[in-house]
């Protein structure tokens, strides 16, 4: 019951946000690119629902196509985590205590020992402030998350008599790993991929805030709450929306990743009753 | 456990000889040349040789990594491109804004997260617990910064209990320090304490299910008495994983509040070298930081060998 109660109201604001995106690419309600001082720091209105900017740009349609630049920030820094991340998983699971799974394991420590906001903020200080850098900067640490849950996963299912099957009829560790293991983590990544989504519109929104993600005239939600910083005392709609943005799409993917696990995941629906 | 915390000091001298040389990497591969930089356009060879000299720019790779390092060891930051002063004194002073900022913070995640997470998990099911869940949710989504920008907005501008931003100073007593540290910490501290709560709340249900809590139980104790004597401490081991981590996230989410609320901490003086391609503080402040971090790491999983003498066993 509740868990499918938390999949639609995730899902539905997921869908929200998404198709917002995908709408900004056909239609806006006002040019973002275009400047119209005279209409500058309206309040909300019918004309303009959520108001418009120090520069006269309408909030709405900049939250439109500001949800372009957080989704797809989000989702490369996901598959750099799942591309890089599940194969080395997989190979660590394979080759249970050899050297090359002790180096992986370490190496994922060592990643997850550092803090990853600074040092996201080192690589774009090193490599410039760019949308670009700041998907490797996210994505970097999306690789351990997923190569430990592989990781974790596999090595359950190693012991399986299935694999035992496969390795009787001559698989080799690849084969089975792509073949058997790997089907079978899948519900795991889609549950771990909505978390991190999540996670990586946060870092994204953090990053623009202090001017180290996505540069102007690419409109951001972390950086209209920056370029609000000096104004919203009197005109809070400025920080308001865009923030809300962000809070109901985090919220909306977290609640999706939640009701997702308790469907994907029976056995573990049932121990938490 | 001495040679469990052995095994652990290998593994923290490893991973800082690691992350160095990681830092140490980053920056060197950055083009230009800071002697360069520091002297502007028309400077003399011969002095920027002598420049570059002073500033132990000279040498092959493992050279100027070795004196880097050697003298981080030694309190030796290097000296600052745009100040011109050593960087172990920039930080001195403006550590005494981030730490207590991020100690501050922990505290407060922690005293809220624990009674809450309790009782939510002591209410089980009820409308108390589905309350607090749904708020750790918004909680756990609320971009920090924002958060901070709506504190703002109510308590220092409509309220005006609290100041907008800057630092009272200790000199002004440690209140007034404290009080221009509140909201800040709040800001800080709320989604860590949502993230905490929900991890106390499952950890103790999982152990509340265990076959001791039964046999606790049957002898006589009621749920309250089994969950305060027996649950609890067996519930705190992966709060204090928990704990551990968030210091990582309250040091790397204080730089961004810092920048919130006009703090001078390590936070905005990283903003300000990045800003003046100042790359020596960006490299030994964040080899700082990082090193705290793995030290509280390192301090967390000694923590669990005293709470839990199973894991010296298991290392």
């Amino acid at each position: 019951m509740r868990a499918s109660r938390n999949l639609w109201l995730g899902g539905l604001l997921t869908a929200v946000f998404s198709l917002a995106a995908v709408i900004s690419f056909a239609w806006v309600p006002y040019d973002v690119t275009k400047l119209d001082i005279g209409a500058k720091l309206l309040s909300p209105s019918w004309a303009h629902p959520l108001g418009t900017d120090h520069f006269g740009r309408d909030i709405l349609s900049m939250i439109m196509v500001g949800a372009r630049t957080s989704i797809a920030v989000a989702i490369v820094a996901v598959g750099i985590g799942i591309v890089l991340g599940v194969p080395l998983g997989l190979a660590a699971a394979a080759r249970k205590g050899s050297l090359m799974d002790e180096v992986i394991m370490r190496g994922n420590d060592l990643i997850f020992a550092f803090p990853s906001l600074l040092i996201a903020i080192m690589i774009t200080a090193v490599f410039g402030a760019s949308a670009v850098n700041a998907i490797i900067a996210i994505g970097i640490f999306n690789i351990p998350v997923f190569a430990r849950l592989v990781r974790g996963a596999a090595l359950s299912l190693w012991t399986r008599d299935y694999v035992l099957a496969a390795r009787v009829s001559g698989k080799g560790p690849v084969r089975i790993s792509a073949e058997h293991i790997l089907p079978n983590v899948t519900n795991l990544l889609i549950v771990q991929g909505t978390i991190q989504f999540s996670l990586g519109i946060l870092a994204e929104a953090a990053l623009s805030y202090v001017g180290l993600g996505a540069q102007p005239p690419l409109p951001s939600w972390g950086r209209m709450l920056a370029d609000a910083q000096t104004m919203f005392s009197f005109k809070p709609h400025l920080a308001i929306f865009p923030g809300l943005a962000i809070l109901l799409t985090v919220l909306g993917l977290n609640l999706m990743g939640d009701g997702l696990r308790d469907l994907l995941d029976p056995r573990l629906r049932r121990a938490q009753r | 456990m001495l040679r469990f915390v052995l095994g652990r000091l290998v593994s923290l001298t490893l991973s800082l000889f690691v992350a160095s040389v990681v830092i140490f990497l980053f920056v060197e591969v950055v083009p230009g040349d800071p002697a360069a930089y520091m002297l502007g356009l028309n400077a003399q060879e011969d002095t920027l040789a002598a420049l570059r000299e002073q500033l132990g720019l000279n040498g092959t790779l493992l050279e100027r990594y070795w004196s880097w390092v050697s003298g981080m060891l030694t309190g030796d930051f290097g000296t600052s491109y745009t100040y011109r002063t050593p960087v172990a004194e920039m930080v001195a002073d403006r550590m005494w804004i981030s730490l207590p900022l991020a100690l501050y913070a922990l505290a407060l995640s922690t005293l809220i997260a624990f009674p809450v997470g309790i009782w939510a998990a002591s209410k089980r099911g009820s409308a108390v617990d589905t309350g607090i869940m749904g708020l750790t949710q918004l909680g756990v989504a609320i971009p920090n910064f924002w958060f901070a920008m709506l504190m703002v907005l109510i308590f220092a501008i409509n309220l005006r209990w609290f100041s907008a931003g800057g630092f009272a100073g200790w000199d002004a007593g440690f209140w007034p320090a404290m009080k221009s540290l509140t909201l800040p910490a709040i800001a800080l501290a709320l989604p860590q304490a949502s993230i905490l709560a929900r991890v106390m709340r499952s950890s103790l249900l999982d152990t509340l299910g265990e076959d001791y809590i039964r046999t606790a139980r049957a002898k006589g104790l009621t749920r309250a008495q089994a969950l305060w004597r027996h649950a609890l401490r067996n519930a705190l081991i992966p709060v204090l994983t928990i704990i551990g981590l968030q210091f990582s996230f309250l040091i790397a989410g204080g730089i961004i509040i810092e920048n919130v609320f006009y703090l001078p901490g390590l936070g905005r003086m990283i903003f300000q070298s990045i800003a003046a391609r100042d790359l020596i503080v960006v490299e030994s402040v964040v080899m700082l930081l990082v090193f705290a971090v793995i030290l509280v790491n390192f301090a967390v999983d000694i923590a669990y060998a005293v709470v839990d003498p199973r894991l010296r066993v298991r290392a």
